[in-house]
């Protein structure tokens, strides 16, 4: 055990039994997998993943590039880092080559999102976050503070309870308030635009499998803020060298929070290899707690203070040494150690321990900055960029803005509070800061990314510079080598800051290693030219499920219905989708055996029993715009292609829309129900659009026209009676109505009571047969279609659906937008230039159809198909070829099939096809090729049933 | 007139679900609500002859909605309000505001079926909203009588803000909408209606 | 998750809003007296700048108005946003 008799932030009293690679362990509340495991001397927990390499934990924080586990109880979860899971009851988790394993089962947690505003927020609560979120929460701000550790202190839980007590306090007012909301466990990982930050809520990960099940396990916050406050800290760099990679070589802030806030001593014999102040204080820390210290420093300068303190405890110091390499067979057990001076490493000597660290300084946490559009300045003292522009309503402080004393990262996080606040108008008195020890002045640390290697680079001993990876400084040369001089080409070549950690720990040694490989004797490649790559969210992982949320399962996507959805439902209906409604397809019959019918015998039998007698369909999804004014008549005939002015009240037309190139994008019926008021109806799918693309000419083209337009699309149910018999079944409820054609022609509307309903009934087809549509208040519309059912039993009515429709409509050759055509089509292509007004001096699309284009006989046309042999079905977008020579290659194509059905009015197949001077080839033989196949066809016009007309008036 | 027990409203079959939910979260429909949709210059002659039928004047301050008691009124758009009233009125109230309008520009359209209108209300209605709505409904933000036309989940909503707490709001779905908004709703109702 | 300062309803989400394409190219004033190319000119073609462009914006999830905005195409950052029949505004770039 290394776990040290008293101290640390885990409880004790709460023990936690856990399983690791199939050995059973016990560690704290408190711990996370990583301070468990070594608390139970377990070094060793992942292994690389191209060499096979035993890898241990290197980091105590995201930014670990090493320690990747995979969870299996209580839900298999993979490519976790020790570092990041909070240790629970019954945690059963093994180690990872590199790679994990998705569960194969569905993960039956909660996720899901809120919504959040703030005027202040500040992620990050270190000592930094936590000052910048007390000044604006007393000025009264609304502020949200995130983190991503179960408590608040960020660095300051790493060191020996320094400012323990103001962390407290702070803690306890911050809770207290409430304008403010603290989410612990909660990463931000990335900044999008205007002060939008996404961040990812571990909420009850840590609980396992105790979690409750009601409650989402992870929550992605939506936060806008107004002001934004970057406490993101810093990651400690390492100094890459020979074997860097043992177990037992971690960064030195990791040994010191696995000692101070874990309990836990990672080592007796310590070798600490820094270039700069900041090590010390882990040196000192890991002495004090009764380990043998030796500090290797790279500079021959050692600043008075760490000096003195090291000699007071007796911690040996080599100034002037580097860290070459290490021994060791899996743990670490020497360090091999050389003295430096001009960038080369002298003699080496062997220095036994069993624990390395290493500090090569700090990055400053930028990656929310740099997402923010901010601009980064490499700073040479550092060896790090650090921010180097002013973003809007952005704000960086503490380590994350490059500084590093306690004091200064205390009073920059109040200033920078204070600034936010007054750019939104608050006035704010900064709280007293703390009071502080008197920090020793630091000295400027040494830049060194890689301790220089006479070795075989490309033997046994690597020198590591992005672990998950498994990519060295070996790699680097070789693409700088290969002639690459972009860090983000070398990041692609290498792969370097591509895994999880996404380069955290590697990313800037990459571009300081790249800079000296770049560099010649006349040519300096500055780091700062290079730049780093390019930090893209999310800053740290996120799981997919977290991203989709809620929308999964049955609100995965709307599913919009009628209001008569519930009998389609009880009487079986086979749905389809179209957009987000859905649509009963066909009605299959269950025969007294309990089989079912299937579509094509379903379809038959709706088609005939409709075509015979009657059937009704809910056409309750068409699109219905009201539009009123008196210019209304005069605005729809500058939209549609026919005079709508002219049109009667009490009338209705059918009516094309096209678009500007003279496409035909839209048809309807427009019923005129006043001089001031028409209704139109829109195709289902295109409902919203053409409310979108008549508003836009309404308010900016014709403001001058006094209209306005309403979307009633759900305002009314709408249902086809459809059939020779639909006037019977009409009349039988309808008994006010006179139905004859005198009365009630074709193209009528007439306001009635069907069954008890007030029903406005309209004499259109889209069948070719008589038949009414009714339009009721939507919230009458399923009552309305029991009593037509009722009403036809006598006529054996069928309720039909979207496929028996499309075939009856087919077979008069009506073409639907959309299916028969595809964006490219006039509504002369489609043989309807009849819609199409000469009278009008102009409309939307008028101009385009004289362009020469437009003009082509060669253009494609719609036509009718009829397969040789009746019984094949051509294919939906079966290609359509004038020869069955298929030996000169390319083939030419005609055309292709837009729509295909059985027919019973047929007695067989048809269809109706795009094709090349289709109307000039009527009577041809073409051929339509389909697996791999051709299919003969005879070429006739789209109208194939009833040609006369003789069906319509009943 | 059909029988009005045969009709049938949008959310008929997510009554016992909606009344289920309880604690944090109240929500019920509030069926065949009256709506009319009415297009108007509110700086024209028939404004005031309108506030005359409906006892308040039309709301010109975006994203607002007034009340006189018997009518809601709705800020939808610079010259387009939505007027809730008692079920069953809307012929009445029709025939009155077109008399009011007279041969002004304008229109009056029935739309009583497009949505249907949802009371949510209770100390957890505001949070349930921000899981799905990215409007800030705090009383800072969207104090008593804001009225928003904005995004829920993937639905199109109106949200009537009833007072000054937050927790009471009016929310109007369109009618082929309303299924997936109530199921949606009783999903993310699952936190806040669990016991403590 | 851009904000877009509809001219009405104040700041939303860009998810409330669709895209109209080249503001201030109005429709001509007589279509049959151009030349087929002087047409195709109108229907096809559009600015496509790096830099400012008016753009007409509609807040579909709102108020349903069209209005118009001056955009930086090359940051997204909406420079100024006006109601239509509104002139143009001078934005600084």
């Amino acid at each position: 055990m290394t776990r040290v008799a008293a101290g640390g932030r885990i409880d004790r009293n709460t023990e936690l039994a856990f399983t690791f690679d199939g050995k059973a362990y016990r560690g704290y509340a408190g711990d996370t997998l990583a301070s468990a495991l070594l608390a139970n001397g377990v070094h060793q927990v992942a292994t690389s993943i191209c060499y096979g390499r035993p890898r241990g934990i290197m980091a105590a924080g995201v930014e670990d590039a090493n320690a990747l586990v995979q969870i299996e109880t209580p839900f298999p979860e993979p490519m976790l880092t020790a570092t990041t899971v909070e240790l629970y009851d019954g945690l059963v988790a093994r180690g990872l080559q590199g790679q994990g394993r998705l569960a194969d089962l569905p993960d039956q947690a909660r996720y899901d999102a809120m919504h959040e505003h703030c005027d202040v927020l500040v992620v990050g609560a270190g000592p930094s976050g936590l000052m910048s979120a007390l000044t604006a929460a007393r000025a009264g701000a609304r502020v949200v503070l995130l983190d991503d550790q179960p408590e608040l202190g960020g660095s300051l839980l790493a060191s020996r309870n320094q400012l323990a007590e103001w962390v407290s306090a702070v803690t306890s007012e911050l809770n207290s308030l409430a304008t403010v909301r603290v989410l612990r466990r909660t990463t931000a990982f990335g900044y999008y635009d205007d002060g939008f930050v996404l961040a990812l809520e571990k909420r009850t990960d840590h609980l396992g499998a105790a979690a409750p099940p009601a409650a989402a396990r992870q929550r992605i916050w939506r936060i806008r803020a107004r002001q934004v406050i970057l406490a993101t800290g810093a990651h400690e760099r390492p100094v890459v060298f020979a074997d860097n990679d043992r177990p037992g070589i971690m960064l030195a802030g990791a040994g010191r929070a696995y000692l101070n806030r874990y309990g836990v001593l990672g080592g007796n014999r310590v070798v600490v290899f820094t270039t700069n102040d900041s090590a010390y204080t882990a040196a000192l820390d890991l002495a004090d707690a009764g380990a043998a210290v030796t500090v290797v420093d790279a500079r021959t300068e050692i600043p008075q203070h760490p000096a003195a303190e090291c000699a007071r405890r007796g911690v040996a110091l080599k100034a002037g040494h580097v860290v070459t390499g290490t021994s060791g067979n899996g743990r670490v057990t020497g360090a091999h150690i050389a003295p430096y001076a001009d960038g080369k490493a002298g003699a080496r000597q062997g220095i036994g321990c069993d624990l390395l660290l290493v500090s090569g300084g700090w990055n400053p946490t930028v990656h929310l900055f740099s997402q923010a559009r901010g601009k980064l300045r490499y700073d040479e003292s550092l060896g790090a960029f650090v921010p180097g522009s002013s973003v809007k309503a952005v704000r960086v402080a503490g380590s994350a803005a490059g500084v590093f004393t306690l004091s200064g990262c205390l009073s920059g996080a109040a200033d920078a509070a204070v600034a936010a606040l007054q750019e939104l108008g608050l006035s704010s008195a900064p709280p007293a800061l703390p009071s502080l020890d008197a920090e020793p002045e630091t000295t400027p640390g040494l830049v060194l990314w890689a301790v220089p290697d006479k070795g075989d680079e490309s033997g046994p001993c690597r020198r590591f510079v992005d672990f998950q990876r498994d990519s060295t400084v070996a790699d680097i040369l070789r693409a700088t080598g290969a002639g690459l001089t972009s860090v983000e080409h070398v990041k692609r070549y290498t792969t370097i800051g591509t895994a999880h950690d996404q380069g955290k720990t590697s990313g800037m040694i990459a571009s300081g290693i790249m800079a000296e490989a770049l560099s010649t004797d006349k040519h300096q490649v500055e780091v700062a030219s290079l730049g780093t790559t390019t930090f893209r969210p999310p800053y740290a992982s996120v799981a997919f499920a977290a991203l989709a949320g809620r929308d999964r399962g049955e609100i995965f996507d709307p599913v919009r219905v009628t209001e008569i959805h519930p009998w389609h439902l009880e009487h079986g209906a086979v749905f389809e989708n179209v957009g987000q409604w859905k649509r009963p397809r066909y009605y299959p019959q269950r025969s007294a055996a309990g089989s079912i019918e299937d579509i094509d015998t379903a379809v038959l039998r709706e088609c005939r029993t409709t075509r015979e007698s009657v059937g009704m369909m809910d056409g309750s999804t068409l699109g219905k715009i009201n539009v009123q004014g008196s210019d209304a008549g005069e605005f729809l005939d500058r939209l549609y292609t026919n005079l709508m002015s002219t049109l009667k009240p009490g009338f209705i037309r059918y009516g094309a829309m096209c678009g500007m190139d003279g496409m035909i994008i839209d048809d309807g019926t427009v019923a005129r129900v006043s001089d001031t008021e028409f209704v139109l109806t829109t195709t289902t799918g295109n409902a919203a659009m053409i409310l979108d693309w008549m508003e836009e000419f309404a308010q900016t083209e014709w403001p001058e026209l006094r209209v306005n337009l309403t979307s009633v699309t759900e305002q009314w149910v709408t249902i086809a009676l459809v059939g020779p018999r639909s006037r019977d079944v009409l009349a039988s409820v309808a008994a006010e109505l006179d139905l004859s054609n005198e009365a009630f022609g074709f193209m009528t509307w007439r306001d009635a009571s069907v069954a008890g309903i007030e029903a406005r009934i309209c004499r259109i087809s889209f069948s070719g047969e008589l038949a009414y549509e009714l339009n009721v208040n939507a919230w009458d519309g399923l009552a309305l279609w029991e009593a037509l059912i009722e009403a036809g039993k006598p006529y054996g009515i069928t309720p039909y659906g979207t496929e028996t429709m499309h075939v009856l409509r087919a077979e008069k050759g009506y073409p639907i937008i959309g299916q028969d055509t595809d964006g490219t089509v006039t509504p002369q292509d489609l043989g309807m230039g009849w819609v199409v007004s000469k009278k009008k001096l102009d409309f939307i699309g008028k101009r385009s159809f004289s362009r020469a284009e437009n003009q082509r006989p060669d253009r494609k046309q719609l036509v009718g198909l009829l397969p040789v042999d009746r019984t094949v079905l051509l294919d939906e977008g079966a290609q359509v070829l004038a020869t069955a020579d298929l030996s000169q290659l390319p083939v030419p194509m005609l055309g292709h099939v837009t729509s295909s059905y059985r027919s019973a009015a047929l007695d067989g197949t048809f269809a109706l096809a795009l094709v090349r001077a289709g109307r000039e080839r009527i009577g041809q033989r073409l051929h339509a090729w389909q697996d791999g196949e051709l299919v003969s066809v005879t070429v006739t016009d789209p109208v194939l049933y009833d040609k006369e007309g003789a069906r319509r008036d009943g | 007139m059909a029988d009005p027990r045969a009709r049938r409203s949008p959310l008929a079959g997510w009554a016992p679900q909606l009344q289920a939910l309880n604690g944090a979260i109240r929500a019920q429909e509030l069926p065949f609500l009256t709506q009319l949709n009415l297009r108007l210059d509110s700086g024209g002659p028939a404004a005031d002859p309108v506030a005359k039928v409906l006892g308040v004047s039309l709301p010109t301050v975006p994203c607002t909605s007034v009340g006189s008691g018997v009518y809601e009124v709705l800020w939808l758009g610079p010259d387009e309000w939505l007027i809730l009233a008692p079920a069953g009125s809307a012929p009445e109230l029709m025939i009155a505001l077109r008399e009011a309008i007279g041969s002004e520009h304008a229109a009056v359209t029935d739309v009583s079926a497009q949505r249907t209108t949802v009371q949510l209300s209770g100390p957890g209605a505001r949070e349930l909203l921000a899981k799905g709505c990215a409007i800030d409904l705090h009383p800072a933000a969207s104090p008593e009588g804001s009225c928003v036309q904005t995004l829920l989940a993937q639905t199109g909503i109106i949200i009537v803000v009833r007072d000054g707490t937050a927790t009471d709001f009016l929310l109007l779905v369109r009618s082929s909408f309303a299924e997936y908004f109530a199921a949606w709703l009783v999903d993310a109702s699952v936190e806040l209606t669990e016991p403590a | 998750m851009q904000l877009i300062r509809c001219p009405w309803c104040g700041s939303r989400e860009e998810v409330e809003f669709h895209y109209g394409g080249q503001a201030h190219v109005s429709y001509p004033e007589n279509p049959a007296e151009l030349s087929d190319a002087e047409w195709a000119r109108y229907v096809f073609f559009r600015a496509n700048p790096r830099g400012p462009l008016a753009e007409r914006w509609v807040h579909a999830a709102g108020c349903r108005r069209w209005f118009n905005a001056v955009r930086d195409t090359s940051t997204h950052e909406l420079l100024a946003v006006y109601r239509i029949g509104e002139p143009q505004p001078e934005v600084a770039r």
